[in-house]
């Protein structure tokens, strides 16, 4: 027990150490928000891969999601709704020595971020994007977004979502992001993992989280309060290796989590900066 | 005056020129008509001096990404034309709040909507100030030529630093595309400005710190100066506010610090005014097309002079109050359907007797048909 405890102290005060001293708490979420367990999964993830606060540049965009870099101790900003990797790309470009993390929502990044998200894949810049997806819009109170599916409600879907919907690590794949994973707020030490290898590898990395909007999503879907949401998640997930054996029919309404997609294929800021040594050395 | 640093070229690469002598080395763009030469020159030249450039998505992105690259230290641009303008505003609008110094070159030609891709215009002369929602102090200024549209970039990246906060450059279709002999300046020769660098330690930064000129001073990113920048209205450290006493001192302190310092940014070319019972006042392509038709009617016993505008935001109330007052009357000529006519109008009240010439059809404003309005009004 005596370990067990020192182990969760030391954990926490890890995440301490991370948030900005000056910064007026509590926070914007709701209690039981799955922000909360993304937010501590990067922290590890950042901690673990023994990186200065100072190495970090952190963007977001707009919405509930998007305000989780205000209250960590890093360059952050905080800008328009979907524009996060459109921002960071600058910073990025502009400073490659930085690791730059962008952290989206479902509607930030595949609605109103859309076209930035299919183009940050595609010129494979050195962004980690942890896209937290619950399939909801919760910041103006429960709209439909691009990740709602089929025939579930939200207030602007209230007779069911005649729409269909995106599936971000395909998105990302198709795109050519050259490191796609997905995991769950019910997952948080595999989180911090995937987390941790997104920031690592030299590339547009693209971090699926399947989290819990239980005011909204759940609410209006009657999944249960937080706790319920995330058992859901936990019954609803396979790793990639059980999915491996599994037949489409099984594998229908599941999630496979784990790295589901990486290659090695050049960077874009290393490619620039090739041009530039070269015409340096004329 | 070395001869060999002429060079014919046209007003888009004078302005790609001009920011690089004031230090630009990051540019994003989006192609568009009549401004895509900015972005063509702009990514051949700047790899070369170890600048970066970028082809974004769009002109949304395009503004981010200069924002971003701001932030993080790199004097930046982007070049555009009416439709991506107006879809940069809402960054444009970030820019002012996160109070991120950059340039914005809008190469304008007619509108609205997609309009007249390659025919002159001026029209965009009130979005620049207006454009983006809120209450803010714009900067803008418009060069008349392509020699000056050099000079005129590397003040506004001057103005930009030294006010942290974005920068347009109006340029009309006809100079963008206009080409001329343009002498590029000796190293040391124009004074470049660099943004203010904290000297505070990291633990004692406050980032939008309220300092006496209002302008606080701005690290890059990685320095070692952690803050949270955000288009939300925010307080000293950069945190999202609610509390009247810290949101109206932050919209005071984006139009103080520009409005407390008009002196150093108004720009403008006064010719033969002295005794001119008749005042041209044109900003842009315009002016030349009035000096010589002032030049004209000096010559047939008319006293006309010129007031040419160089800073159009802020509109210079005060220096155009003093230089006019005396004057009988006043033409204003413009390629739009008179929107700095209706600022000279609010400055000088309804008393002075003021002229427009107007010209929205997409061609240049001749000396020849100012002449016509000038024997018309006197």
């Amino acid at each position: 027990m005596a370990i067990t405890t020192e182990k969760k102290q030391q954990r926490s005060d890890v995440i301490l150490e991370y948030l900005r001293p000056r910064k007026k708490f509590p926070n914007v979420w709701c209690p039981g928000c799955g922000n909360g367990v993304v937010m501590a999964a990067y922290i590890r993830a950042i901690a673990k891969l023994g990186l200065s606060k100072d190495e970090v540049a952190m963007v977001s965009g707009i919405g509930c999601t998007s305000r989780l870099p205000v209250y960590l101790d890093f360059n952050s900003l905080h800008t328009t709704h979907g524009r996060s990797l459109a921002f960071g790309t600058g910073v990025k470009f502009a400073r490659p020595e930085l690791k730059v993390v962008a952290i989206s929502g479902d509607g930030d990044s595949l609605a109103i971020g859309g076209n930035h998200f299919i183009h940050a894949c595609r010129r494979n810049i050195d962004i980690t994007l942890i896209l937290i997806n619950n399939h909801i819009y919760g910041m103006t109170g429960g709209q439909g977004s691009p990740t709602t599916p089929s025939a579930k409600f939200s207030t602007t879907t209230p007779y069911g979502n005649a729409e269909k919907h995106f599936e971000p690590c395909d998105l990302a794949i198709a795109a050519g992001a050259s490191f796609v994973g997905r995991g769950t707020v019910y997952h948080s030490a595999q989180l911090e993992k995937l987390i941790a290898d997104g920031i690592s590898h030299r590339g547009f990395s693209m971090i699926e989280v399947i989290s819990n909007c239980h005011t909204y999503y759940g609410r209006l879907n009657r999944e249960g309060d937080a706790v319920a949401m995330m058992n859901a998640f936990n019954e609803k997930t396979v790793t990639k290796a059980r999915a491996a054996k599994m037949t489409e029919e099984e594998l229908r309404d599941k999630w496979v989590i784990g790295t589901l997609h990486v290659d090695d294929k050049t960077e874009f800021c290393d490619e620039y900066q090739a041009v530039v040594d070269r015409l340096a050395a004329k | 005056m070395s001869k060999s640093k002429k060079k014919l070229m046209q007003g888009n690469a004078a302005c790609v020129n001009g920011a690089i002598y004031a230090g630009m080395r990051f540019f994003a763009g989006y192609p568009i008509t009549p401004s895509t030469e900015i972005a063509e020159v702009s990514a051949r030249e700047l790899p070369k001096i170890g600048g970066r450039f970028i082809q974004m998505e769009d002109e949304i992105a395009s503004i981010a990404a200069i924002v971003g690259a701001s932030v993080s230290g790199l004097k930046s641009m982007t070049g555009t034309s009416g439709p991506g303008y107006s879809l940069m505003l809402e960054n444009i609008g970030y820019a002012y709040m996160a109070e991120a110094p950059l340039v914005v070159v809008n190469v304008q030609r007619g509108g609205p909507s997609t309009g007249l891709p390659t025919k002159v215009s001026q029209s965009d002369t009130m979005q620049a100030r207006w454009g983006t929602h809120g209450d803010y102090t714009a900067i803008a200024v418009a060069p008349s030529t392509v020699e000056d549209t050099l000079t005129e970039t590397i003040r506004a990246f001057n103005l930009a630093e030294r006010f942290r906060t974005p920068v347009t450059v109006l340029l009309d279709e006809v100079i963008g595309h206009s080409r001329a002999m343009v002498r590029i300046p000796e190293p040391g020769e124009v004074e470049v400005f660099n943004r203010v660098k904290p000297t505070s330690k990291p633990e004692d930064f406050v980032a939008f710190e309220m300092t006496p000129n209002l302008v606080s001073p701005m690290p890059a990113y990685g320095e070692g100066y952690r803050y949270n920048t955000t288009g939300l209205t925010h307080d000293e450290y950069g945190f999202p506010t609610n509390r009247a006493d810290e949101i109206k001192p932050k919209l005071d302190k984006l139009r103080n610090k520009i409005m407390n310092y008009t002196d150093e940014i108004i720009k403008m070319r006064v010719e033969m005014l002295d005794d001119a019972d008749v005042v041209i006042v044109s900003y842009g392509s315009v002016s030349r097309c009035a000096l010589q038709a002032a030049s004209i009617a000096r010559k047939a016993g008319f006293k006309v002079g010129c007031v040419q505008l160089y800073t159009i935001w802020p509109f210079p109330d005060k220096q155009l109050t003093d230089l006019l007052g005396k004057c009988k009357k006043i033409l204003v000529g413009e390629l739009n359907m008179g929107q700095i006519a209706a600022e000279i109008r609010r400055v000088l009240g309804p008393d002075k007797e003021i002229h427009t010439l107007q010209r929205y059809d997409g061609e240049i404003m001749t000396p020849m048909q100012m002449l016509e309005k000038l024997e018309e009004m006197i």
